[in-house]
């Protein structure tokens, strides 16, 4: 299936792209999550990933970054495998996918994302802890820094976890979910760091749920359910027939997708 | 906390210091113990020589000889699992927060088989069988195997952790006791001793077996020094570990490892069944103290330190009480205590803290509602400045849900608290300061309503009930901000008039 309407196969030009994949397919228990995706992420675009559930959004994402083992196919970061370039690349997990009992602070999560500056066997110091409060800062939650990470609400977790990604200092983004279940002002605030981040000319991949906000946030879409029923600028594909494709049989869902539709165009 | 935790361990390290360099040189006290590596059974009978095997209470002179250390035995032994609680409260807490406790288990039951084969072997190929390195070498091969199974089981079929957990843990536990009756049974073979890595027998140890546990809590230590940062991305979040190309796996292995260790070593000190007590106890009862990872590796090395010299200490000074059990049971005691006083989530501080909410909920919504009668009714008779005028008791029963003595509860308070007066139980006015302060209160609750309606979208008939969750803990900071926040729409030097109905009629 070719995707998009540049040169995609052409290998000379998939080292300037962020992620190039080819013919993946990935099975959990011998049940197919991913079939046959072949997608290629242009620079410099903040592209959201969207489906129904289980469609494999975030398996998409994690077998990208060697989280999961893959049946099948290729994956290139700016054109070569992914264990070569970690430093290019920065993520966001789902906010569920770790405990937020654990003992540490605002700040020493956020100071994770520079451990493969830090080393081995080096110790955390003030100054990375000093750095780490200052994209707390950024995020708009640095005077959160010292508190233990169960005292945050939910959308001041989501923006540590946003911190500890930027404090990766990286050029293309994977985040999964990142505005599943947060406030207004968190919504806001992660819009914001999105479009800085592709003003720096980096390029965020992300996990969306809310078809009502697909056409305002995202500028390139890949629409997934198993296959990628199709990806390229928002415009072009986020139309109701590629909905319906995409979401087809989950009637109740298909009026939403009609009405985001309708909602996107009039935010253009 | 963190300064109380620095200063025990440091007369910790101090009292470990000064005894073990009076250890090594020759003993001034009973002259050296053992000689030939020969194994000292029990340094109670010698505390105790010629006593009564019964259970009394010891002497003074008994006590103070063994929590100082006089004696080289109980030295000896104090202090190996001094250091054995250090070691494993270290390890412990990453086992704890990587929520592998029941791992631990089984790795400890897997560990019998191991002992048994070896003692099996070892006494075919003519030895004593009693060989101790060969023996915790032999635990820890099942040991480890006993952990691999789980793995595997879990990962290769739909069983659940847990359950490979139960599995593994009771069918190696009973290969390695039908092995021991088959010992029995073997002419020539004597399996005693055997037990003492199921049950642990801590007076039985000698400086092969101090120098032993010393290796290896040097050997977490340094681990727990040079990679606190891997591990707390194991413990806290694996994936991103993986990202960031941190060898996950083979880190979970050291860490598995590490645990091994301490187990293998350990179980001639507390046995076999409760050396996984040792492991958890101690961090579990440093998390009631801290939040900070850092600080609860100090407390947790200290809670088993702490419990290891309280419970070998007793168990000398006790015939016949084994130590692995007092010991358990030092640990136990601290983290009942702990779950009870702990500064970081211990009950009573939490309900202390709860209890405080609610007094100052009550205390606020008692001169809210003063305050709002007093508006409602002056301002129903045109005054615009406010005077403190009494009240009757009854309209300021109507105007809240309270009932009769759940008002007269928080009157009595904010009689206490200088903030009302009462009259003859049917009239109640504000005492000046208790005026400031229902102002103070009015405005703020109103405040945070009109930013409720103006910037969150909600109705006004609603909005009460959501102020008042959030008010009470509203901060200087916060009603600052609301200020900034709402200075367009509203007159914020000034209370500002209530945005829904307050009283709903006025009995004057």
């Amino acid at each position: 299936m070719k995707i998009s309407s540049d040169n995609s196969l052409d290998p000379s030009h998939s080292a300037s792209h962020p992620l190039a994949i080819h013919d993946l397919t990935v099975a959990y228990h011998r049940k197919p999550v991913l079939w046959d995706i072949d997608l290629d992420i242009p620079e410099g675009k903040l592209v959201g990933i969207v489906g129904p559930n289980g469609a494999g959004k975030s398996t998409l994402i994690k077998a990208c970054m060697d989280l999961i083992p893959r049946a099948s196919g290729e994956i290139k970061i700016y054109g070569e495998p992914y264990k070569k370039q970690r430093s290019l690349v920065g993520y966001v997990p789902q906010r569920e996918s770790v405990d937020w009992d654990f003992p540490v602070s605002a700040q020493d999560v956020v100071a994770m994302g520079m451990y493969q500056k830090i080393g081995w066997f080096r110790s955390v110091k003030k100054k990375h802890l000093q750095k780490a409060k200052e994209v707390l800062d950024h995020v708009g939650i640095g005077h959160l820094a010292n508190r233990q990470i169960s005292q945050l609400s939910g959308g001041q977790q989501q923006r540590v976890f946003l911190a500890r990604a930027l404090a990766q200092d990286a050029k293309f983004y994977m985040m999964d979910e990142p505005f599943a279940a947060v406030d207004a002002a968190t919504e806001r605030a992660i819009v914001t760091l999105l479009h800085e981040l592709k003003d720096q000319g980096k390029t965020c991949m992300v996990v969306h749920h809310d078809l009502a906000t697909v056409a305002e946030y995202f500028d390139w879409v890949v629409l997934l359910n198993m296959r990628v029923v199709k990806a390229g600028p928002t415009e072009d594909v986020f139309t109701k027939e590629n909905l319906m494709k995409t979401y087809g049989g989950k009637l109740s869902l298909l009026d939403e997708a009609a009405e985001a539709v309708s909602r996107g165009k009039s935010h253009k | 906390m963190n300064m109380l935790s620095r200063v025990v361990v440091i007369l910790l390290v101090l009292f470990g210091v000064q005894s073990l360099a009076s250890a090594s040189l020759v003993d001034d006290h009973d002259g050296p113990a053992d000689q030939g590596g020969e194994r000292i059974e029990l340094m109670g009978s010698q505390l105790k020589s010629g006593a009564v095997r019964s259970i009394e209470a010891p002497s003074w002179i008994d006590v103070r000889e063994v929590l100082l250390l006089k004696n080289y035995n109980t030295r000896l032994v104090v202090l190996s699992t001094m250091i054995l609680g250090v070691a494993a409260g270290l390890v412990g807490s990453f086992l704890l927060l990587r929520k592998r406790s029941l791992m631990g288990d089984a790795l400890s039951h897997a560990c019998l088989p191991g002992i048994a084969l070896v003692f099996i072997l070892m006494v075919m190929v003519g030895g004593g069988g009693k060989n101790l390195v060969g023996l915790l070498l032999g635990a820890s091969i099942t040991g480890v195997m006993g952990v691999g199974m789980v793995m595997l089981i879990s990962k290769t079929s739909r069983v659940k952790d847990d359950a490979a957990m139960g599995i593994v843990l009771s069918v190696f536990f009973g290969v390695g006791i039908a092995l021991l009756a088959m010992i029995q049974t073997v002419p020539g073979a004597s399996s005693a001793g055997l037990e003492k890595f199921i049950y642990g027998q801590a007076a039985s140890m000698v400086m092969q077996d101090f120098l032993l546990l010393t290796g290896v809590a040097l050997v977490i230590a340094i681990a727990c020094l040079f990679l606190l940062k891997e591990f707390t991305l194991l413990c806290f979040d694996q994936h991103f570990g993986k990202v960031l190309g941190v060898p996950i796996n083979l880190l979970d292995m050291v860490m598995m490892a590490l645990v091994a260790a301490v187990t293998v070593v350990g179980m001639q000190a507390v046995g076999l069944i409760l050396i996984i007590a040792y492991l958890i106890t101690p961090a579990a009862t440093a998390r009631f103290w801290t939040d900070d990872l850092k600080t609860m590796l100090k407390l947790s090395s200290v809670f088993g330190a702490l419990s290891g010299w309280l419970g070998a200490s007793l168990s000398a000074l006790l015939p016949n009480m084994p130590a692995g059990a007092v010991i358990v049971l030092m640990a136990a005691s601290l983290f009942l205590f702990s779950m009870l006083f702990g500064t970081s989530r211990g009950i009573v501080k939490r309900a202390f803290s709860h209890r405080q909410l609610t007094i100052k909920v009550g205390r606020q919504h008692l001169l809210r509602a003063v305050f709002e009668i007093i508006e409602a009714h002056q301002q129903s008779r045109g005054h615009t400045a406010l005077s403190n005028n009494p009240i009757d008791f009854e309209s300021l029963l109507k105007h809240r849900s309270w009932s009769q003595s759940n008002l007269h509860a928080l009157l009595r308070r904010g009689k206490r608290e200088d903030h009302i007066q009462l009259f003859d139980g049917s009239s109640v006015s504000l005492t000046e300061s208790g005026f400031g302060e229902a102002a103070r209160i009015t405005r703020n609750h109103r405040l945070w309503e009109i930013f409720l309606i103006t910037h969150a979208d909600i109705a006004p008939s609603h909005v009460d009930r959501d102020a008042d969750s959030v008010e009470h803990i509203l901060s200087p900071e916060m009603v600052r901000e609301l200020e900034s926040i709402l200075e367009e729409s509203v007159d914020t030097q000034v209370i500002p008039p209530s945005p829904h109905t307050v009283v709903e009629e006025v009995t004057s």
